[in-house]
């Protein structure tokens, strides 16, 4: 196959080229170049876009023997991704920039850009699996269904970050990293192939915010907007720079003058937007056991449908078991979960609330390691 | 199509303007003069039979170009002749005049030239001109006059290049000089792409510095020249031991310098017969790239004028985004280039189809095909064989990616 690997300049998808090569594939390197102001992302080796990146991601590819590309998809990137950052936290909402780049750039920007050039996959560092069956339909039609699964590797699996891509586009992916069960391991892999970023550091934090600090990436990019901060009976409690630079869940930075009259840490439970208010209240305030998602997608033979009965059996009003996680970071929990209409969904925890889901995140459905479906937190509220 | 994934010794080389490949008599004499020891400024039998390479390339270089050698300042290559002229001249021509703070350069300069010369309107006080071109790439002389009769008495360096890098376009460097001449302003052209072309004469053309490079004409990269009048008010950029009439201190590459000096004259001596093969083969190109794609833009001058250099022809593919039509022409065993700087390997609309009125999205399709000693009618044919296809799914790359949005369907 003719196979275009994503290259960051980091170890992952050093390696994962490195696999796609020895696969036996015809494979070209591509450094995504995410801005044009190269100065505006992190530099040194904490970041995934920087100019010392892109030569790393060159050195790779000479020690691998493929072409090496730099595609400039930074137009894409400020359009979807940091558009969608912005306008997200200014609605009070708290976005995901890497499922977000997932959804626009890697699997959308880069793969259909592939795609025409006549690729045949586009492979990359992340850590998922992704496991092809054949599936028989009640007319006896046999098809492949592609499915998705956590990496065996619990501490950087990546398939939450994943499932936005969905069925289709991830048909067209290739994970040469799924089975690893350590970064460990890949790093021996990328040193026994004389790769220089075998040590590099691994890379955290959003790459477009070029020191960690989000609030003032934010302020800068909105501006400042003053505002109050009330308590849950609406009484003023302090101030704020800009009510969309908190989330819900956030006890840090937020400066109240008076301490509350139980004296318990307060947090922020909600943002409203429409006011430039932030609303603190005790921490009961964020325990949640229901969940409204929207921009609901299903992975192949899950729900049933024509091609057969589905790898749930819900009952009479929709409801199935499975788990769900909300956080990049977080564990999935067990819930129930049906889809509502065909572009929403609807949770209800079964093993007591989570504590600060906030709108704008992703939520995960999984039933053990494969990836039911995916949805974005519309609302969360506790029912009992 | 097929893919490789090692270079092709067969491939199709069509990028002589990037570099060209070192002509058998220039890796003899630098390997010659590799094996030998010898520091050209050292006194002793040594240093003297190096000194003795570097000025008979000295020498070489001068006749071939219509300079004395005197008049040859040897460097480390086209980047830092651009350097020593923009920067050395600016310094030197102020010191005599303080008045003097303007740089006109042309707006399609390469970057070697535009950003020496913004970095001293950073630094130093300068006022840059960005003088305008037409649609072929050609500099504007009524506006290099206009800005010479307002502020002629103002302005301390004029450059404009021979012949531009990326279209190949010929620059009326000799109505520069005339013009410039009353107001007593040096002019410094880069040649780097002129030299083994077209007839380049330094003396000739009134020039007051001329930019050359090794690599560009055969010889080895890391070796270049600033031709220089002895005249010319030229201060140094690297101090230290005093070499090249203490305006470029550093000990002297003889090898590379002795392979320059075999390049430039071998160069020099076919130019009459190379130019008009290149030239025919290039229109041949042309002919079959227009047939290839009729919506294929010709950029800079039109080659029957003779006002283009004759290796060079420079399309814009409309809908098609330049990298694209790389990727796959190199996949092909086709090797060319967008022609335009890189930042951090990204592709830049180009500065030069900017200045020439280009839209954005049309600069976006570049590709310049340029030929040299070792091109052949075949490497013709292979371009014109892998061009449809390529040009198709660089089209339909171009569709999903919506920035490619010239087309012209």
């Amino acid at each position: 196959m003719r196979v275009l690997a994503a290259m960051s300049g980091g170890v992952d998808s050093a390696v994962a080229a490195a696999l796609a090569v020895e696969a036996g594939h015809d494979v070209v390197g591509v450094h995504m170049a995410l801005s044009r102001d190269r100065d505006q992302f992190r530099t040194g080796s904490r970041g995934c876009c920087s100019i010392e990146d892109a030569g790393d991601a060159r050195r790779a590819a000479d020690v691998l023997g493929i072409p090496y590309y730099v595609w400039d998809l930074s137009e894409r990137f400020e359009d979807t991704v940091v558009a969608d950052f912005l306008a997200e936290y200014e609605a009070g909402r708290t976005p995901n920039p890497c499922v977000r780049c997932n959804e626009h750039i890697k699997f959308e920007a880069l793969l259909d850009k592939a795609t025409a050039l006549g690729f045949d996959a586009v492979a990359t560092g992340h850590y998922a699996q992704i496991v092809t069956r054949e599936s028989t339909a009640p007319d006896g039609g046999v098809r492949a269904v592609r499915e998705l699964h956590r990496s065996p590797n619990d501490a950087k699996d990546q398939s939450y970050v994943l499932a936005v891509a969905g069925p289709e586009r991830l048909a067209r992916a290739m994970f040469p990293l799924g089975g690893f069960a350590t970064k460990d391991e890949v790093r021996a892999e990328a040193a026994r192939r004389g790769l220089s970023v075998s040590a590099k550091p691994d890379s955290y934090d959003i790459c477009f915010v070029a020191d960690g600090d989000t609030r003032g990436f934010l302020r800068d990019r909105l501006g400042s907007r003053p505002g109050e901060v009330v308590d849950v009976e609406g009484q003023v409690v302090g101030e704020h720079d800009g009510a969309y630079a908190f989330t819900v869940g956030q006890r840090r930075g937020l400066a109240l003058g008076r301490p509350a009259a139980d004296g318990k840490a307060r947090y922020v439970v909600d943002v409203r937007p429409a006011t430039n208010t932030i609303v603190v209240g005790p921490a009961e305030l964020l325990s949640v056991d229901r969940i409204a998602g929207e921009k609901a997608l299903w992975f192949d033979d899950v729900l049933p449908g024509p091609a057969g009965a589905g790898a749930v059996a819900p009952d009479a009003d929709g409801w199935f078991d499975a788990e769900v996680q909300v956080r990049a970071h977080g564990a999935a929990v067990p819930a129930r979960v049906r889809a509502a209409g065909s572009t929403d969904l609807e949770v209800a925890l079964t093993a007591g609330p989570l504590r600060g889901v906030a709108a704008g995140q992703s939520l995960v459905v999984y039933r053990g390691t494969r990836v039911l479906g995916q949805a974005t937190v519309a609302r969360s509220w506790r029912a009992r | 199509m097929t893919v490789t994934t090692s270079p092709e010794p067969d491939g199709a080389y069509l990028d002589h303007a990037a570099t060209t490949p070192m002509s058998a008599a220039a890796l003899a004499a630098f390997v010659a003069e590799a094996q030998r020891t010898g520091n050209a400024s050292s006194l002793h039998s040594a240093g003297r039979a190096s000194r003795r390479a570097v000025e008979e390339a000295r020498e070489t270089v001068a006749h071939a170009l219509g300079a004395r050698p005197s008049e040859v300042i040897f460097t480390s290559g086209g980047t830092e002749a651009d350097n020593l002229a923009i920067k050395g001249i600016f310094w030197g021509r102020r010191a005599q005049d303080t008045r003097r703070t303007r740089v006109l350069v042309s707006a399609v300069e390469h970057h070697a030239v535009l950003d020496p010369a913004f970095w001293l309107a950073g630094h130093a006080g300068a006022e840059i001109v960005l003088l305008p071109v037409d649609g072929e790439g050609r500099l504007d002389l009524d506006a290099l006059r206009a800005e010479l009769a307002a502020h002629g008495d103002e302005t301390a360096l004029i450059s404009v290049m021979w012949a531009n890098n990326e279209v190949g376009t010929i620059q009326p460097v000799r109505e520069v000089v005339r013009a410039a001449r009353h107001y007593g302003i040096p002019v410094h052209t880069d040649a780097v792409q002129a030299v083994g072309q077209v007839e380049v004469d330094f003396t000739a053309s009134g020039v007051d510095a001329m930019t050359i490079s090794g690599h560009k004409l055969g010889g080895p990269t890391g070796v270049g020249a600033l031709l220089a009048r002895r005249d010319l008010a030229l201060d140094a950029v690297l101090h230290g031991g005093g070499q090249e009439r203490g305006v470029r201190s550093g000990t002297l590459d003889t090898a590379s310098i002795a392979a320059f000096g075999v390049a430039t004259r071998h160069a020099v001596d076919c130019l009459p017969k190379r130019a008009a093969r290149l030239t025919a083969l290039r229109d041949d190109l042309v002919a079959r790239v227009r047939e290839a794609d009729p919506q294929a833009v010709l950029r800079g001058a039109d080659p029957a004028s003779g006002d283009r250099l004759p290796g060079n022809a420079h399309f814009t593919f409309p809908g098609a985004e330049g990298d694209s039509l790389l990727y796959l022409l190199d996949s092909a065993g086709v090797q060319a280039s967008t022609g335009s700087a890189c930042q951090a390997g990204v592709p830049q609309p180009s500065h030069v189809l900017l200045a020439m009125g280009v839209p954005e999205a049309e600069a976006r399709g570049a590709l310049r095909f340029t030929l040299g000693a070792t091109s052949t009618p075949a490497d013709v044919d292979r371009l014109v064989a892998a061009l449809p296809q390529v040009v198709t799914r660089a089209r339909a790359a171009g569709l999903v990616s919506g920035r490619a949005l010239g087309s012209a369907s």
